[in-house]
């Protein structure tokens, strides 16, 4: 899948004879080395997870939060170049409240997904900017319901059912379409996205994660917010035993 | 921000014509008190329009965040201002998501830089503001005025509420009120306001707050008594009066 670029690739504002613009790949590239980020749509909210992959085992547990609240309704968990990932945040953060204040009610989903896009996008007309390493997943729940949206690097963004990033990607998305969202509540939706996190985790080639999570639905009261503690932690057990039974096969 | 002021141009006469000369609508006395569980706060729905009683359904009192309640005395415009100022502020500090909030100490804190500031600018947020709030089962119950004066005590009151209620929770308050005393106390002030202050109006709601969060009465009328023998033929002996 990999062709070099060579040549094409050194501007984001080069095309390549057959129609590809390098730099932007490549950006997809240091999404696709990140750790694998999930989010599924339930029935009655968003579930979102990490795998924060820990660098150092000095590192104190719920630091480097990956999964960011971007308004009371919506948040964004992020894979990719982590400092990229913040720019847009706060990007976001400002979009959301600007609509607010303009328009006096929470932005919609679609509309903080449209805006994220095109600032991912405005990244990638120009060469004295380089684009954004990162790849966003995006849920949030307004009127019309809960909603996820995906954003690549290109500045593309598509609304999905369930959606994953990163590494394990391929992994991922075969696991969540064998669930069955359109039944599945949220609090069942955080155990098996706990269980996909656990499973898609290469234990050869990474060693220690941090599964973290979050989720916006009616429980909720249609807050994003971090998944409470203890079903978290219900979640993790659920998720270590069903990789305990896998491997006792 | 809504407002542009022309910064660079303070001294012109654009700039004199956004600057605040004069409050336009205008809500009376807020009375405040520490009780056993929280804090105690009571205000009129009236919002006058100079000397008419324009607007008879003006909230006057909301809450902030978990731990805060905010109430508002002077130009109603500054009061909406000031609460979404705090929106944005309480918005933030909840997408963190880190298990800490803003308490009242810290929401009063911020309410006096604003307020001193813009006073400092010769553009005040026309108000009298009270806050009160209780967190970790501290209770905190302070003020702070359009020019940036601000203190905390046990009973605080805006406006008319200094010169008539406030002797009167001199007296009378006292460390640990039960609910129902407090009220009592609140209700009592609001009732010699309500004789007195001629912007007051006999539609009032009081509001709690506690480590449970905030409730908000519905809207009431005190009772009032009006046959008191001194208010019989008043102008009677009167020099030049009918």
């Amino acid at each position: 899948m990999s062709s070099i670029g060579t040549g094409y690739d050194l501007s984001v504002t080069t095309f390549s004879p057959d129609g590809r613009v390098f730099q932007i790949e490549y950006a997809a590239k240091a999404v696709d080395n990140s750790g694998t980020v999930i989010g599924i749509k339930c029935k009655d909210g968003i579930v979102m997870g990490v795998e924060k992959l820990i660098a150092s085992k000095m590192m104190l547990p719920g630091s480097n939060r990956r999964i960011h609240s971007v308004h009371r309704h919506s948040g964004m968990a992020v894979a990719g170049l982590a400092a990229d990932g913040r720019q847009i945040v706060a990007r976001a953060k400002s979009e959301a409240t600007n609509y607010q204040s303009v328009y006096g009610e929470p932005i919609p989903v679609k509309e903080l997904a449209e805006r994220v896009a095109s600032y991912v996008h405005l990244c990638t007309l120009y060469w004295w900017l380089r684009p954004f390493g990162c790849g966003i997943i995006l849920g949030g729940y307004d009127r019309d319901g809960p909603q996820l949206y995906v954003v690549e690097p290109s500045g593309i963004s598509y609304r999905y059912f369930g959606a994953a990033i990163g590494k394990g990607k391929q992994a991922a998305k075969t696991e969540i379409e064998k669930l069955n969202l359109s039944e599945m509540t949220c609090r069942e939706g955080v155990i098996e996205v706990a269980k996909i996190i656990y499973k898609v985790h290469d234990e050869a080639k990474d060693k220690a994660f941090e599964l973290e999570m979050s989720w916006v639905c009616d429980e909720s009261k249609q807050q994003h917010q971090k998944v409470p503690d203890d079903l978290l932690e219900e979640a993790k057990a659920a998720a270590r035993n069903a990789l305990e039974e896998m491997d006792a096969d | 921000m809504a407002s542009k002021q022309p910064e660079n141009s303070l001294l012109g006469p654009e700039a004199d014509s956004q600057r605040t000369l004069y409050p336009n609508v205008t809500g009376t006395s807020v009375v405040a008190l520490k009780y056993k569980d929280g804090i105690l706060m009571a205000a009129d729905m009236g919002g006058s329009y100079g000397s008419t009683l324009r607007y008879k359904n003006v909230e006057r009192m909301k809450a902030i965040g978990k731990h805060s309640l905010l109430g508002a005395s002077g130009e109603i415009s500054d009061f909406q201002e000031i609460l979404r100022y705090l929106d944005d502020l309480i918005l933030y500090d909840n997408m963190w998501d880190d298990g800490n909030s803003l308490g009242p100490k810290e929401v009063h804190n911020y309410l006096t830089r604003l307020m001193y500031n813009r006073r400092n600018k010769f553009n005040p947020l026309w108000n009298s503001l009270v806050l009160g709030g209780i967190k970790n089962g501290e209770k905190y119950l302070g003020t702070v005025s359009m020019i940036g004066v601000n203190f905390e005590d046990d009973h605080v009151a805006t406006g008319f509420g200094n010169h008539l209620a406030r002797p009167i929770l001199r007296q009378e308050w006292h460390e640990n009120l039960s609910f129902e005393d407090g009220v009592r106390l609140l209700e009592k002030c609001m009732r010699v306001l309500l004789y007195r202050d001629r912007s007051a109006i006999n539609k009032l709601q009081i509001a709690k707050i506690t480590e449970e969060g905030m409730t908000i009465s519905q809207p009431y009328s005190l009772k009032t008594y009006w046959e008191f023998s001194a208010f019989e033929n008043p102008t009677q002996g009167a020099v030049g009066s009918w």
